[in-house]
Formats: C-alpha cells, structure tokens, sequence
C-alpha cells in the first residue's frame, strides 16, 4: 500500500529545508571571510606592507613574506606555463588522441589531485636535501611549478580544444602553416581559458603552506638571490597564528591573503566569462 | 633540461646566507642573535629556520644547513658532529594560569603524560579529564623531557601531538585541563609552570642547582665549521651576547 | 624540404621536447614517491605496514593503522557534513531560485573555494575548538573539529560541479515533467537529480580527494594524537599529517616509511580518480 502525501505539502517542506540548509552553508562561508577581514582590516596599512617583521612576526609588517610570495609564484608560473602549455598545444594540435594522450591525461587528473604534502616531501627530499639547494626560493619554486603544472596542462588543453575546428579549417585554406594557424588562430582564440588557468594557479600558488614550508623554508629576511630561504604569506600567517606571536598581525597577514586571492579569482572569473561569451 | 640547470648548485651557499636551522626552543633566540649579528654586520646574512632538533642535527649532516640547532644532548650515533654548547634552558612542565594545582612529583608527572593518572581530581584539582600535550618525536625538548622526566617510560599515545614549543603553549593557554612542557626561556604570562618536586621553576633555582631539568643548547656542525658559520657561533659565545642570553630568559654558558 | 617546411619540422621537434619534459617531471615524482616507498612496505609487509597499530618510528615500528582510520573517520565526516549542505545548495540555486541570484552566488561561492586551508584551520582553532572543548567535552582538538572544517572546505567544490552537473541537464527534462503534472520538488528528486546524478557523484568525488589531501588545517585541530579515535571528541591523526609532522627530521628508513605512505595516498587519488572518470563516462546523451 502506497502512504500517499500531497506534493504540494512535500514541495513545501523540503522547499523550506533546502533554503534552510542553503542559508546556512552561505551564512558560513561569508562569516569566515567576515570573520577575518573585520579584525585584519584594521591591521593593514601602507606601513604594514611596507616594512619587515621585527622580532619574528611579533612587531612590524610583512614586507619581505611579500616579496617572499611575489618571488615564490613568480617562479612557479615562468617554470610551469611555458612547459604547460607547449605540452598542450603539442597533444592536441600535433598528434592524434590515441592511448598515450589517454595515459597523459589521467596522469595530469592523478597529480592535479595528490596532496600538497607529498609534494612537499617530494620537494624536500630532492630539492632541499638530494640535490642541495638548500630551503630556497629555487626548490619552493620548482616544488610549486610541479604542484601546478598537471592542472596547467589540462586548462591549456581544454582551452585549446574548444576553439572550433572550423577556425583551423579556414587558416589552413587560406594557406597557413600549422605553426602559423596555432600562434595566429588557436591560441588567441584559447588564451582567455588559458590565462584562467594560469590564473586560478596562482591564487593556488598564495595560499599554498604545506609544500611550501618545507622547501623554501622560512626565513623573515627578504631573499637576494634565487637560493636565499624566505618565507611566504601563507607559512607566516600560518607561524605567526599557530604559535601565538601576534594575533592582530596574523590577521593582518590572512586578510592581505585574502583580499589578493579574491582579487585574483575575481579577474578569472571575468576573463572566463569573456571567454564564455566569444563561444557561447 | 632543467635537471642540467639546476645540477651546478651548491655553489650558491655564499649568497644563501649561514643557514641555521632546528630546534623550535632555540629558535626565537637564535632569531633574536641573528638579528643583532646582521645589525653589526652588515652584508651578513643569518636564516633561521624552525622544523626540531632532530631536523636541525639531520639537516647539519645532510648540509641543508650550516648550523644545526638542538635542544637536546647529541644521541651516540650522532656523536661523529660536532657540538659547542651556546646556552642552558630550564624545562618547565606547564599548565593553564586559572588550574589550582601548584606542585607535582616526578612520579605524579610521569604517571599524568604515561596515561596512568587521566583525571585532575587525583591530584587534588577540579574533575575533568586531563588533556596531556607533548610534542613531536623528533623534538629536542621531548627528547630532554624523555631522558629527564620519563626516563624508562613512554609517553601516552593518546596525548595531543604539536610541533613546535609556540604551539604547546597555545593550547595550554587556551584549554584549562590541558599539561605540557616547554622551554622555560618561552613561559610567559599565558601559562603557569609548576613547582617540580617542590622545586619553583626559575633561574635562581637553576643557578643554585636546586631545579634540574635542564638542557643544553648547541649548535651542530658536520666537521668543523666553515669561517661564515665560526663567526657566528664565536659572536653567540661572546660576552656581549652571552648578556643577551641571560636577558632573553636563557641561562648563559659562562658563570659570573 | 623548403624553408617553411623545415621550419615547421624544427617548431614541431621544439614542441615534442617541450611535452616531453612536461610529461617527464610528471613521471618522474610517480617514480620517486614510488622508489622510495615500496622497499619499505615490502620489508616489513604489508600486513604489518597497513594494520598495525604500533607508529614508533625511533623504535622500527611503523604500523600505519591508527592514521589510515584517522583520515577515512575525518573524511567521512567532511563529507557527511559537506554532501548535505553542498547538494542542498546547488539544487536552491538551479531549481528554487531565480537565474539572477544564481549569476551572483555561484561565482562567489567559487572565490570561497580560493581561500588558503590554514585560515580555515584558524577558524577552527579560535571558534570552533573551544566550542567543542567548552560545551561538548574533551580537548576540542578532535575528529568532529576536523570533519566540520575540512566539510567546509569542500564546500565550494561540491556546489560548484553540482550546479554545473544540474544545469546541464536538458531543459526539456524539467519542462516534461513539469508538463505532466509534476510539482518542482518531485521534478528535482525525480528527473533532474537522477539525470545529473553522474556529475554530482563526481563532485562528491573530487571534494573527497581535497578532503584526504588536507594537511594544514587538519595539524591545527585534530590533535595528533596517534591512536584510533573512540569517539567524535577525541583527537586524531592523518596520513597527511603524519607526513608533515615528522618529515624534517626522518632520516633512513623512517623517511622511506613517510614515503610509503605517499604512496598509499596516491593510490587512494587513483582510485578516486578513477571511479570519477567511469561514472561521468555514463552521461544520459
């Protein structure tokens, strides 16, 4: 026997459960960025991104973890792009989908998936210790640029791939070469997706701690040299929260955090959309 | 190709800096030491970095680091570096400010982080479950706290691991049933360090013997140090510092 | 071969080495995890290694259980708490809300995805642990602390795919359904959950993944305590921060074991992988 409710009612209740439970997983999210800007706005100001911690954290601002994080990304994306996208442009364009684009790609999917840590080991084990480049911005950058290169690949490839066939097809009846058609019809069709891949790396890059901490170390002073150890953002917030030196800085550090990944997420989410909007 | 570039490293220690890295308990000092020492010379550069003594005695053979920092005596197999001693520090087992209990045995320490004794109201206190803090294996304090308090014991494996002192004295602050050990150079307002064995945990007790956990801090090196990292080591033992040291909350490798 | 021609040749050669060394570092930390872990699961077995309960690393034993159940109880937990939440609120904003609301919220729930575990883990550190500790028992730093943040933390990835899973569906479906007689709630339950049922698995999948993955956040509030938890409210350790935790000073044979257990994480990722790949292979065309 079949308990009959009315659909209407049904509609009704779980209507009233699901904005429920939506209203409070929104109330969350927002209250956590809330949360932190409220008590780490007050703390920022030209003087706090503009001079050095002083006494390991506990005074003074957070230039050098600045530069620290400028330097570590900026690195990451000069290894990772080149080699990410000249991969893609390589399996889609120049060879035909057969088993080892198959391999490839579920490799990049695995690696995009592993967690920081093992990269972080990865990093220390050969970067820091095997190949002694000490804790460095060189093995913090090579560590990040591997970390980010598989979900680079798989962007650039996807970007790549939704250019229409039919592009390609005019440029090669015009007479163009493939080089010619991929620098001068694929590419700038696919460069909004790609540059959101490179884009949303970045961000990932910002707010990266675990493989970060063990490779490029996490010494206060600005880096001179491609080997100098220096501590990015997210490690001294991290620090500088943990070990309780100084709140009202810590929350300095997460709401600078905050405020440049959101801004970045922002730009490619507006570039995704002019990309979006070229094709859709 | 990349492996080709990168392959001609090592060379590049003369621009890294002396890199000094280690123990957790004599990292905010060696950071403040650092500090000065860049101040009066400058060009110079010093990075400190934390990760415990075993990471600092292991990156000092491994040469990630040109110093390694330890909170503890060197184990046998490590004997083959070489050590100088920089400072003293008292051990002080630590508990929430607003906690009644004033003194324990060194039974009553041994039995509370072995798991044996779970509840504050044994010893006198309020009836909540004990919360028991230790620190990370490779940690130069656990380590001294192992040798000096444990002894033959192990600690529980149900105690709440952290990694670093900076950390155990957070949780200690903040969890009013909570025990644990840090470097007495770092106890500060946030946390009360019980009498040991009747024995008030400060300097004067230490210089008079009288409070006995304490360990050395030393700076390791595989062989003997390279110039960059003698200087150092020779302006921490100076004088000058040596003061520092006694201000800072350590207790100064030479006697009045 | 004219100029162009050998032009093209050359570009083509570049291009080949480009993608072989991208693929090459790729395979190259596969072979390394994977080097340094395997002898030391397989000297001691694999029996001893996976399900003993014994992680004394100083003293040789390197028995794996207690974290393996860590991260599968704080994993479960993320995702009790995630699935819910998450799915409730994709399907708010593609079935019971208007089109505008959607264009604002998603985006921003997506930037949410963005910010760095180790704010979630403060978070959890400054509200939630004393919560727990205060009003609930125990130190705070626990399995239920950690499965409320890192649920959290998957937040954003399982609405973003579901939503993208559920406005995928063809519009025909609903408008079918709704042609017959069907209320919207039976229409999401009945028709255009099942049709993007592949999809939200999916998402449920990936969310998993970064869930096991988490290190950071997870070493500020479960506590670390090696043993296998008894309830909610005691402390726990992970394989991830098992690796962290004791990664700078493991020499030897215990580093080995830390990379064994980057093993196990990477086959679990694998699997994952995997199972995603073959569910959102079976698209409704």
């Amino acid at each position: 026997m079949r308990i009959y409710v009315d659909p209407k009612a049904e509609q009704r209740f779980f209507r009233a459960l699901l904005w429920l439970l939506t209203g409070i997983t929104v109330f969350i999210l927002f209250f956590i960025i809330f949360y932190i800007l409220k008590r780490g706005l007050p703390v920022i100001s030209l003087g706090f991104l503009s001079k050095n911690p002083v006494e390991m954290g506990r005074a003074g601002g957070i230039f050098s973890t600045v530069i620290g994080t400028v330097a570590l990304t900026l690195l990451a994306i000069l290894i990772a792009t080149p080699l990410g996208v000249g991969s893609a442009i390589y399996l889609t364009e120049y060879t035909r989908e057969n088993w080892m684009t198959r391999v490839i790609r579920f490799g990049s999917e695995c690696l995009a998936g592993i967690p920081s840590i093992i990269f972080g080991l990865f990093g220390f084990i050969l970067f820091v210790t095997k190949l002694r480049l000490g804790w460095s911005l060189l093995s913090g950058g090579l560590t990040l640029a591997f970390m980010i290169l598989p979900t680079l690949i798989r962007t650039s490839e996807e970007a790549i791939r939704s250019v229409p066939y039919a592009y390609r097809e005019v440029s090669f009846s015009l007479g163009s070469t493939k080089w010619q058609t991929v620098t001068r019809v694929v590419l700038p069709s696919a460069l909004p997706g790609i540059a959101t891949g490179v884009i949303l790396s970045v961000g990932r890059s910002i707010g990266e701690t675990a493989a970060v901490i063990f490779t490029a170390g996490s010494s206060l002073h600005i880096p001179t040299s491609l080997y100098s150890s220096s501590r990015t953002m997210s490690v001294h917030f991290y620090i500088l929260a943990r070990e309780g030196i100084s709140m009202a800085n810590a929350y300095g550090t997460a709401a600078v955090l905050i405020i440049s990944i959101l801004a970045i997420n922002v730009l490619a989410y507006t570039l995704m959309n002019k990309f979006m909007r070229k094709y859709c | 190709m990349l492996f080709v570039f990168v392959s001609d490293c090592g060379r590049g220690s003369a621009q890294r800096g002396l890199v000094v890295a280690g123990s957790t308990s004599v990292q905010p000092f060696a950071d403040h030491w650092a500090e000065v020492y860049m101040r009066e010379n400058p060009g110079r550069v010093v990075n400190v970095q934390g990760g415990g003594s075993s990471a600092g005695i292991q990156a000092a053979r491994e040469g990630a680091a040109d110093i390694g920092m330890s909170s503890r005596e060197l184990k046998p197999d490590e004997k083959d570096l070489l050590e100088v001693i920089v400072a003293w520090d008292g051990l002080a087992i630590i508990i929430h400010p607003r906690n009644p209990i004033e003194e324990l045995s060194l039974e009553q320490v041994q039995n509370i982080f072995a798991g044996n004794i779970n509840n504050w109201d044994i010893l006198g206190g309020s009836g909540h479950l004990i919360t028991v803090v230790t620190r990370e294996e490779g940690s130069g304090t656990r380590g001294a706290f192992q040798e000096m308090v444990m002894k033959g014991s192990r600690v529980s494996r149900a105690a709440i691991v952290q990694d670093s002192n900076g950390t155990v004295r957070e949780i200690v602050a903040n969890d009013p049933n909570s025990i644990g050990y840090i470097s007495l150079g770092l106890v500060n307002e946030k946390v009360k360090a019980v009498r040991f064995e009747g024995i008030e945990a400060n300097f004067e007790n230490i210089d008079q013997k009288k409070y006995r956990l304490i360990r050395p801090f030393l700076f390791v090196t595989k062989g003997p140090p390279k110039a960059a990292a003698q200087d150092f080591i020779n302006f921490v033992l100076s004088r000058p510092t040596q003061e520092m040291v006694r201000h800072d909350g350590l207790i100064p490798v030479f006697k009045e | 071969m004219t100029r162009l021609e050998r032009n093209e040749k050359l570009i083509r050669l570049a291009l080949l080495l480009v993608a072989f060394s991208a693929v090459s570092t790729l395979v190259i930390i596969t072979i390394f995890i994977f080097g340094e872990g395997t002898p030391v699961m397989f000297k001691y077995g694999l029996k001893k290694f996976l399900l003993s309960l014994d992680w004394f690393p100083l003293e040789k034993s390197y028995g794996l259980l207690p974290m393996i159940i860590g991260s599968l109880f704080v994993t479960a937990g993320a995702l009790v708490i995630g699935v819910p939440f998450g799915l409730a609120c994709a399907i708010v904003l593609t079935e019971f809300s208007s089109k505008r609301l959607r264009r604002i919220l998603k985006p921003i729930i997506e930037l949410l995805a963005g910010i760095p575990s180790v704010v979630y883990g403060f978070i959890g550190v400054i509200i939630l642990v004393p919560f727990i500790r205060d009003r609930l028992g125990g130190p705070g730093l626990s399995v239920l602390a950690a499965s409320i943040i890192l649920g959290i933390m998957i937040l954003p990835t399982i609405i973003s795919i579901s939503i993208d899973s559920l406005q995928a569906v063809p519009r025909s479906y609903r408008e079918g359904s709704i042609a017959l007689g069907a209320t919207r709630w039976q229409t999401t339950r009945m028709v255009m959950f099942p049709a993007a049922k592949s999809g939200i698995i999916a998402s449920i999948i990936l969310g998993m993944g970064r869930a096991i993955g988490e290190t950071m956040a997870v070493i500020m509030i479960a506590g670390n305590a090696a043993v296998i938890p008894r309830s909610l409210l005691d402390p726990v350790r992970t394989l991830t921060s098992n690796i962290a935790l004791e990664m700078g000073y493991a020499a030897g044979e215990h580093r080995e074991a830390l990379f064994a257990t980057g093993v196990i994480l990477f086959i679990i990722i694998m699997v994952l992988n995997t199972i995603a790949n073959l569910t959102s292979k079976r698209r409704i065309p």
